[in-house]
């Protein structure tokens, strides 16, 4: 790959005018003003993989990038990341990461538990890669050994905007696929220690033994005139 | 361009307004539109009710309906394939229930089709992308049902009537309303961490038009949250799916009835024949049209597929007249424009903001009026905030939320938002959000009964692509609601179908007659559909792109 020299990396360019970046090797002048995403679409290329969401909630757009004249690893979601002089980049198509199966009405909130079905989870080395790599900002590390310990509704908590990149998994010298870790750890907080309100059965109840019919026949019956009378009239809490 | 935490400095002089007039407006909030203020902002304001960005449907079982242009191109198209290429004497995957669509509705209606008998092998779905790029996942701020004591499904149907004007079918509303409380129950049975309060009540807040406070979420990623447990929970049942492999066509039989549909796979490129006893159609909805040019808070793939190749079978469709505009979508910066700002934010009491440090209106009317009401702020006024590259909205005072119930609340109930402005720079717990209506959801789509019937034998729709539970305008956290609600429906429903279906021979007849169809409306411009995925490249890109190989094949 051709290298340009480029302005040092540390002083943000303008936020006008073009920047170059290389996909996958090549090099593209695009408008410094896209994320990462767009301009690959603005270079030409039309998403298949890669291309979710594109607001930071699916995962879909993984991407791996270094900078000129820098050895670090850098990752990010390419739809929530602007372009960077210099940058060099590709995207993580999928990630192969074995999920077991499981009843999860079979299971206790426990380490036991997930040791059953993760038992790399005890190869954890606590390198901290798998929190470094994340593009939430989540402690994956901190959420894996809470697992280990059995302290499930930590775990669920930490864990909980993780979006499935499965950048911590690519990562992990432990080989530990923490995102499908951190599902299993979420719903057994879920059911077995968020416990809902009796309130949920009961409503379920009456609408079962048929408590709101004569009222749905009633409201279904009213004209549109009626109906909107009886909606402005509603009182709100 | 010097920015101060993410502001130029001309943003910068009107959010010291906003900021000034904070403290007064802590228990001030602006009143209620009345009936009659809510119809006159949305007849002049409201996109839906401009004439020039619709035309009425040249053909079809909806002919003469007046639709977004967008729309109607979509739906006079000449078929990606020709029929007579296609050889349908070879079946790929022969089976009970195919779902077309795997988002939250085609997810729900897998699981639920082999929790109604359905062995798992006699299931098949397909998704155009991966399992779960869809809308449901990008849901933010919750989903409504009516369980506690204070509330009822009766209060919860009037809401959602109301809020539809008054043009929802009444037996659809009810079943969304009525199945609320179940699906909340499913979904903590297969452990979805919905919000609890400290005295462990569900923490529910209340949303544009609601009249309860009934709205549940886990933080600002219901839609995940709920998408992950169930996908996971269908993993680990092992129904088979087909990803990168949308429908390109329905297939029908002799009698009319839907048998199956051709899919594709966009990597390989090959075709695939699906016989199937039920068809269930859950391909979502259209924001990546644009429609009257909007940005859009859709995924990549929202394109209206589903729709488009019922109505070739016959379908009838409704309410595709009307379209969502969500209110609150992102106008600053330019990265972001389009993208949703949560409507959770105004439910924990963030208001809408003029330039002058005014509020624009009640900060919770339903999500037409609203959107109408900011449109009318930013074309008709000049008490709008512009960006640097032109765009107009108005402030969305997120500070005051922590005014309102402390330190820290952002953080725990906003995570989402505030971590998306954060990566660009501004921090939404001390300057507010710059925002303008954004494309959210398609209202209408294939009409249904209660059990998902289109009126076309052997399909069954769910989801988004369906039209008239929410009538001319959706509530927010009625969708969460009804992609739950009607995929299970459609699911139970087709574990039921299957044992009496008769299949006849497969034909794509209705494609051919789509092809003859468009030729005789003379269209001036030869479209195809569906369209699968919208295209993003740069116009110096298109206008040297070149087709190598498929005249050689």
């Amino acid at each position: 790959m051709s290298k340009a020299k480029t302005e040092s990396k540390n002083t943000k360019k303008e936020t006008t005018g073009n920047v170059k970046i290389y996909i996958m090797g090549s090099a593209y002048e695009v408008p410094a003003t896209l994320t990462i995403m767009k301009a690959m679409e603005y270079a030409g290329y039309k998403f298949t993989r890669g291309s979710g969401c594109r607001a930071g909630f699916c995962g879909a757009c993984s991407t791996v990038y270094r900078k000129e004249g820098d050895f670090r690893i850098y990752t990010a979601l390419a739809c929530q990341t602007m372009v960077e002089d210099g940058m060099v980049l590709t995207q993580l198509p999928f990630v192969p990461a074995d999920k077991p199966t499981y009843d999860i009405n079979n299971l206790t909130p426990s380490a036991n538990t997930i040791l059953r079905f993760y038992p790399e989870v005890a190869r954890c080395l606590s390198c901290n890669a798998c929190s470094k790599v994340c593009p939430q900002d989540i402690q994956v590390m901190d959420y894996i050994q809470f697992s280990l310990q059995g302290q499930i509704d930590k775990a669920a908590e930490e864990s909980f905007d993780c979006v499935s990149c499965g950048l911590c998994a690519i990562r992990c010298p432990a080989e530990i696929p923490q995102y499908h870790v951190a599902e299993l750890a979420r719903r057994l907080y879920g059911k077995y220690l968020m416990i809902a309100p009796s309130y949920l059965d009961e409503r379920i109840k009456e609408i079962i033994d048929g408590k709101y019919e004569d009222g749905f026949k009633e409201l279904m019956a009213l004209s549109k005139e009626k109906l909107e009378e009886r909606y402005k009239n509603r009182d709100k809490e | 361009m010097k920015l101060t935490g993410g502001y130029t400095e001309e943003m910068r002089k009107s959010i010291d307004n906003v900021n000034k007039t904070r403290s007064k407006r802590l228990d001030e909030v602006c009143a209620h539109m009345t009936m009659k203020e809510r119809d006159e902002v949305l007849k002049n304001y409201h996109p839906d009710y401009k004439v020039d960005v619709k035309r009425a449907l040249a053909y079809g079982q909806n002919k003469g309906d007046i639709v977004p242009v967008e729309v109607a191109d979509v739906l006079e198209s000449y078929p990606l394939i020709n029929p007579d290429d296609i050889d349908l004497s070879k079946i790929d995957y022969d089976v009970g229930v195919l779902i077309i669509g795997a988002g939250g509705a085609g997810t729900a209606a897998a699981i639920w089709a082999h929790y109604s008998g359905i062995p798992v092998d006699d299931i098949l779905v397909s998704s155009k992308l991966r399992h779960g790029d869809a809308n449901t996942v990008m849901a933010q701020g919750g989903i409504q049902a009516a369980d506690r004591p204070e509330d009822s499904p009766l209060i919860h149907y009037l809401d959602a009537i109301g809020g539809g004007h008054f043009d929802n079918i009444p037996e659809l509303a009810k079943a969304l309303v009525n199945d609320g409380p179940e699906i909340i129950k499913w979904h903590k049975d297969l452990g979805v961490m919905y919000d609890l309060t400290e005295e462990g009540n569900f923490m529910v807040l209340s949303g544009g038009g609601t009249s309860r406070f009934r709205m549940h979420s886990a933080k600002d990623y219901t839609g995940l949250e709920i998408f992950r447990v169930i996908r996971d929970e269908y993993r680990n049942l092992e129904i088979p799916t087909l990803e990168f492999t949308p429908a390109i066509e329905l297939l029908t039989d002799e009698t009319g009835r839907v048998t199956g549909a051709i899919l594709y796979h966009l990597e390989t490129k090959q075709y695939f024949v699906v016989r199937a006893k039920t068809t269930i159609m859950a391909t979502g909805g259209f924001g990546r049209l644009h429609v009257a040019g909007f940005p859009t808070t859709n995924h990549y793939g929202a394109t209206m597929d589903g729709v488009l190749l019922a109505y070739r079978t016959g379908a009838k469709l409704r309410n595709l007249e009307s379209t969502q505009f969500h209110p609150t979508g992102a106008a600053y910066p330019e990265q972001i424009v389009g993208l949703l700002i949560t409507e959770k934010v105004r439910g924990l009491g963030a208001q809408v903001i003029g330039r002058n440090g005014e509020q624009v209106c009640y900060p919770l009317e339903p999500r037409d009026v609203e959107a109408s009401a900011i449109i009318r702020c930013c074309s008709s006024t000049d008490n709008y905030i512009e960006t640097p590259t032109g765009m107009r909205g108005v402030w969305l005072d997120s500070p005051l939320i922590e005014e309102i119930r402390g330190k820290g609340t952002i953080d725990k109930n906003l995570a989402a938002m505030d971590r998306m402005l954060q990566r660009f720079g501004i921090d939404m717990t001390v300057d507010p959000v710059l925002v303008y209506p954004t494309l959210h959801y398609q209202n209408g789509g294939v009409l249904h009964d209660e059990w998902c019937h289109s009126s076309v034998p052997g399909l069954l729709i769910a989801g988004e692509v369906s039209g008239g539970v929410h009538g001319k305008n959706r509530l927010m956290g009625n969708s969460l609601l009804e992609v739950n609600v009607f995929g299970r429906r459609a699911g139970i429903q087709a574990a039921k179908e299957i044992k009496k279906a008769k299949v006849g021979k497969l034909t794509l007849d209705h494609v051919k007659k789509t092809v003859e169809t468009m030729d005789a409306l003379k269209l001036k411009e030869k479209r195809y559909g569906p369209m699968l995925l919208p295209e993003y490249r740069s116009e110096i890109v298109r206008d040297r792109l070149v087709q190598l190989y498929e005249s050689s094949l």
